[in-house]
């Protein structure tokens, strides 16, 4: 196997080199590179961001920005965070370059779609980019809620625009995925032989699929309303700014499944492998990767109960959102008793994948606090939700994103990274975590409101210590990334199957040949069946 | 106190109720995790056992989180059900949001208007009828748990039992511009007298 070159040697269409290679290429790996390259270089860019908004509050008055500057900033922040990181970011990534090796096929089922997908990336890139030029960088934070997004003379229609090509990107990647599953599994590979990693990807894309064209048309009729005045969410008009927030939620809520099963599948595929051991329930979590994907999509007014809807409207997302928690909730059980029994490595990859599992279940739980109406009401708006929603968004999906960094980073470059620089890099990512979120449930269940450029005096020192906890983390992350490129040269040359993997992807060579299998694979008849490791590891 | 439930206790105790059972499942769940780590690591642990699932266990955990998840839906339920039921004999004050400041009017004969500063009598339950008349704000009194968003056009409401003299913070909750932070009001509880006196002298 080692004499076959790998993808980085063999372009496709082949006959061009350097950067044309890649810029025109439909190999599923590259793609999925640039798409790492990419999104890598868009999240760290917010992080900065984030880390300028936690400088300013760190002090009580004018720190760095005025408040223009702040409101900015956070609506920056907001919309790189989501739309040009955390949703792409483990799908078009890790999807682009597992997937399709999971299941044993070539490629994905439309490569050049796939490449269409990332130019549409790109190009709502440059729009946010633009948005940041002219009369005014946009101020409206990234829920762009009416009638203040109408009104406001800032740059909005250049954001709501990026954010509408985004959505493109999103759905051609979520049908080349759902096709690909479909249509590509390899022999006789049946529904349930299939990897959890690629299981979540397709519930996620139907998701995808089915919710994104409503921010699609709610966007355009943002922009309507702003060019030629229609009207529609505007009561002096006899629109309805309340119908904005139901069109609004109805995709954005939805979209936090989009951003979090991905995270779970590459939790599902790590704790696993550490733990020698088959994962416990693997139908259990296929189908409350469904049910989050059905129930999720029902439960988006939750965002809404101070609004002024209807009680009745109230009480009925209030009771749906409970029923959502309880797939997730299902997931954390799972993954904790696979680890029972286990021979368990504490490798980088599994170490993010305890603390996500923390961080996730902070997360899920203060989502109770939210869920239920009569609490809801103290804290909807206040950084309670921010705390919140940072426990599940970065700590949920943003450690299950460094997790399959680095389980999968020797696959995608064939080199392993310095695993003492990895430890102090999850440490600090997570000691600086706590400290920068923590403080955030407490200033809420004080009373502070979110998106706050100054503060009432008795909220000053938890913003200090979110400040602190901010600068350990970012200072983490880069440390983490450095450890990652620095491997590119001088890290050790990785096995094809560093960790003792089951699933197709450590089958083949690091990295992977252009075609990625030389014959073809036959899938296991239980994905998740370690005896052929376990007898490895006793044969040393 | 009067007859009258405060809503404050119940959503408090909404409160605790649940946080009390998610700080149990997260201690749980953690100290497990960790307890796995440790007890089955590799060098102690070389031979993994090979179990796939226990549908008894799978139902187990299926079930029990289904009723804690019920009865925190009940109990917030009721919270909110709290502070949705206004009492009849509440004194109805008109608020008017606007960027970037609260206008308070009562319902005296002068129709006496303030900014930035709500009074109230002491032991009476307050009702606010609230609009805005621009973009949307929020009404914010986190002393008395109370939020409600003010939509232009739309009149929307909150009430609270006024049952300690004091001062407490109001602010804006939802993101309406430049000012947004600086749209703070404060409410100042003051005895019956108090408030006839003040309520005279604002003509």
């Amino acid at each position: 196997m080692e004499q076959t070159k790998s993808f980085f040697e063999t372009p496709a269409p082949p006959n061009f080199k350097g950067v044309l290679s890649w810029l025109i290429t439909t190999d599923h790996k590259r793609i999925g590179l640039l798409y790492l390259y990419t999104i890598t270089f868009w999240f760290i860019l917010a992080v900065l961001l984030g880390l300028l908004i936690r400088t300013e509050l760190m002090f009580i008055g004018p720190t760095l920005v005025e408040a223009d500057g702040y409101n900015a900033l956070f609506t920056l922040h907001g919309v790189i965070m989501i739309f040009l990181f955390i949703i792409p970011a483990i799908p078009a990534i890790f999807g682009n370059f597992i997937l399709p090796i999971q299941i044993g096929a070539k490629d994905v089922f439309f490569p050049r779609l796939n490449l269409l997908s990332w130019y549409l990336y790109i190009i709502g890139g440059i729009f946010a980019l633009v948005s940041l030029f002219g009369d005014g960088l946009a101020d409206t934070g990234w829920t762009f809620y009416v009638p203040f997004s109408v009104g406001t003379q800032t740059n909005v229609s250049y954001a709501a625009t990026a954010a509408f090509i985004l959505g493109f990107s999103s759905m051609l990647t979520a049908i080349n995925f759902i096709t690909t599953i479909h249509r590509l599994r390899t022999g006789n590979m049946k529904w349930l032989q299939i990897p959890l990693f690629t299981w979540s990807l397709y519930a996620t894309g139907w998701v995808q699929l089915l919710a994104t064209p409503i921010i699609s048309i709610t966007l355009v009729l943002v922009v309507l309303e702003r060019v030629l005045q229609t009207g529609m969410f505007d009561p002096s008009k006899g629109g309805d700014p309340i119908l904005y927030q139901h069109l609004f939620w109805m995709y954005s809520h939805p979209a936090v499944y989009i951003m979090i099963l991905p995270g779970m599948g590459v939790i599902s595929e790590i704790i696993p492998v550490f733990s020698k051991k088959s994962i416990f329930g693997y139908k259990a979590i296929v189908f409350s990767s469904l049910a989050i994907a059905v129930a999720g999509s029902l439960v988006w007014a939750h965002h809404m109960y101070t609004s002024g809807m209807s009680d009745t409207a109230v009480f009925v997302f209030s009771l749906l959102t409970f029923v959502v928690a309880i797939p997730s909730a299902v997931k954390v059980f799972s993954w904790v008793s696979t680890m029972y029994k286990g021979s368990i490595w504490l490798g980088p990859p599994l170490v993010y994948a305890m603390c996500f599992v923390y961080l996730f279940s902070v997360g899920g739980l203060t989502g109770l606090v939210l869920a239920s109406a009569g609490t809801n009401i103290h804290v909807h708006d206040t950084y309670f939700v921010v705390a919140h929603f940072h426990y599940v968004m970065f700590g949920g999906t943003g450690f299950a994103f460094f997790a399959g960094l680095h389980y999968w980073w020797p696959k995608f470059f064939g080199r392993m990274y310095n695993m003492k620089s990895a430890y102090i890099s999850a440490g600090m990512i997570t000691g600086g975590f706590l400290f920068h979120f923590t403080p955030m449930f407490v200033l809420g269940m004080q009373g502070m409101p979110r998106r706050y450029y100054d503060y009432l005096p008795q909220f000053e020192q938890g913003n200090f210590l979110a400040g602190f906890g901010a600068y350990v983390m970012v200072a983490g992350i880069l440390l983490m990334f450095y450890n990652l490129l620095r491997s590119l040269k001088k890290g050790e040359v990785a096995t094809s199957d560093p960790w003792g993997g089951v699933t197709l992807e450590w089958s083949i060579s690091s990295p992977p040949s252009l075609h990625n299998f030389e014959t073809e694979p036959q899938p296991p008849e239980y994905p998740y069946d370690f005896a052929r490791v376990i007898g490895r590891l006793r044969g040393k | 106190m009067n007859s009258v439930v405060n809503p404050v206790q119940q959503v408090d105790q909404a409160f605790y109720y649940i946080m009390g059972i998610s700080v149990i499942l997260l201690i749980f769940i953690t100290v497990t995790m960790i307890y796995f780590a440790i007890r089955y690591r590799r060098s102690r642990n070389p031979d993994p056992a090979d179990i796939r699932g226990n549908w008894k266990l799978e139902l187990v955990w299926t079930l029990i989180p289904t009723l804690i998840a019920l009865s925190m839906f009940l109990v917030g339920w009721n919270a909110y059900s709290g502070l949705r039921s206004t009492p009849k004999n509440a004194l109805e004050i008109n608020v008017l949001a606007q960027q970037f400041s609260w206008i308070f009017i009562y319902p005296d004969d002068n129709e006496t208007e303030t900014e930035n500063e709500l009074v109230v009598p002491l032991n009476k339950p307050i009702k606010l009828v609230i609009t805005s008349i621009d973009a949307l704000h929020s009404f914010f009194l986190p002393a008395f748990r109370v939020k409600v968003d003010a939509v232009p056009e739309m009149e929307t409401y909150a009430w609270f039992f006024a049952d300690r003299i004091g001062e407490f913070d109001i602010q804006c909750t939802e993101y309406c511009g430049t000012g947004h932070a600086d749209m703070n009001a404060k409410l100042r509880i003051v005895s019956e007298e108090e408030y006839r006196t003040w309520l005279e002298s604002q003509e």
